[in-house]
């Protein structure tokens, strides 16, 4: 019962995501939303502003760094969460 | 024909995250409900990857330095057209990270949850949760 | 639990492996502003160093090297790295994490003194990343009855 359900959800799932694919933008389409909207300006002056020629460390460390901040503080926490699961300490 | 080479990625895409759904809703044991999540956002950052494509000669963004100028490039010289787009690169490198972190965490709530119950069989945990809480 | 085995190959190869993965990792983290690489990459290379000595030697071996203790405190440290940088740059006058103002104490301009600020916090998360990673593989190999350690 529960494994046909399952299947009917994620039949459903699926034809409603298959559903929207023709409202997608084709396969390498240079002129996709995604590739208009803020890139082309990291792209021409990223290397300029902050002379890293690899542009994805520029926007990764540079123009998104509170992003990343916040992403190595989740790391942080992870790695606390497990030491509070896991780690029990020697009774002296 | 135009219409599936245009579009057929994103239906490997689909068929992948199905999968990861699928395993998450009715596998009844805890650790293939992990895997099932792992497929999810690995079909998620396939995803992304593709939409950073961009066809005729865009390479990896790393921009092409002139040599005479330390690898650096003149301003204004540099065009979007040559280079992929790398929003979706940098989002996705901190969503594996992140992805790596959740993993974490969840094999040690299942390793404290095999602790507790002995079995990461769901509905035996619920089993044995009914009967401690009959007693 | 890992437990010890005794298998000289395997101990041997590890042990000459190690410090030729921890160089490439540097690699890996300084080129990351010219070629594919940064603080991510490293740290899972770092991180994987680690892991191979564990898997090979066992769990107290390496410890004893990398102890628990100063592992969180790289835990902590990397993300102090990478906030206080953002709040010197509050310090100098600019927003936070807006690295040009880092020029005003560095012999460097605006532009260059950006990328030196990226490279600092890509140290901060290289540093967060291996230590977190290790101490995830620590307590999960240790299945929860850990030594202690510290």
């Amino acid at each position: 019962m529960r494994k046909f359900l399952g299947f009917l959800v994620t039949m459903a799932t699926a034809a409603l995501l298959i559903y929207s694919t023709p409202e997608m933008p084709n396969w390498g389409d240079p002129n996709s939303p995604a590739s208009t909207h803020v890139s082309p300006r990291y792209i021409e002056k990223a290397d300029t502003e902050t002379h890293t020629p690899n542009i994805v460390t520029a926007v990764l460390a540079d123009y998104r760094s509170y992003d990343t901040m916040g992403e190595a503080m989740v790391v942080f926490v992870a790695a606390i969460g497990c030491i509070m699961l896991l780690r029990r300490r020697q009774h002296k | 024909m135009d219409f599936i080479i245009a579009k057929y990625n994103y239906w490997i895409y689909i068929i992948l995250m199905m999968i990861g759904l699928y395993g998450m809703i009715a596998k009844n044991n805890l650790a293939k409900k992990v895997v099932g999540m792992t497929l999810f956002q690995t079909a998620i950052i396939l995803f992304f990857i593709s939409t950073s494509v961009k066809s005729g000669g865009a390479t990896v963004p790393i921009v092409m330095g002139d040599p005479h100028l330390h690898g650096h490039v003149i301003p204004g010289t540099v065009h979007a057209i040559q280079y992929l787009n790398p929003l979706p690169h940098v989002l996705m490198l901190t969503a594996i990270v992140v992805m790596v972190a959740t993993f974490g965490i969840a094999v040690a709530l299942l390793m404290r949850i095999y602790k507790r119950y002995g079995t990461l069989e769901g509905d035996e945990i619920v089993e044995i949760r009914k009967q401690e809480a009959a007693l | 639990m890992i437990k010890k085995h005794d298998d000289l190959i395997v101990e041997t190869l590890a042990r000459l492996l190690t410090p030729f993965i921890q160089a490439f990792a540097l690699y890996v983290l300084f080129l990351g502003h010219y070629s594919p690489g940064g603080g991510f990459q490293g740290g899972v290379l770092v991180a994987a160093s680690f892991i191979l000595l564990i898997i090979a030697f066992d769990l107290e071996k390496t410890t004893e090297r990398f102890s628990e203790k100063f592992n969180v405190i790289c835990n902590g440290g990397g993300v102090f790295i990478y906030a206080g940088i953002g709040v010197l740059c509050i310090l100098l006058g600019g927003n936070l994490l807006d690295y040009s103002v880092l020029s005003k104490i560095l012999p460097v301009g605006p532009e260059e003194a950006r990328a030196l600020g990226i490279l600092g916090v890509e140290i901060g998360v290289e540093i967060t990343v291996a230590a977190c990673l290790v101490s995830i593989f620590i307590d999960l190999a240790s299945k929860g009855e850990n030594l202690g350690g510290s």
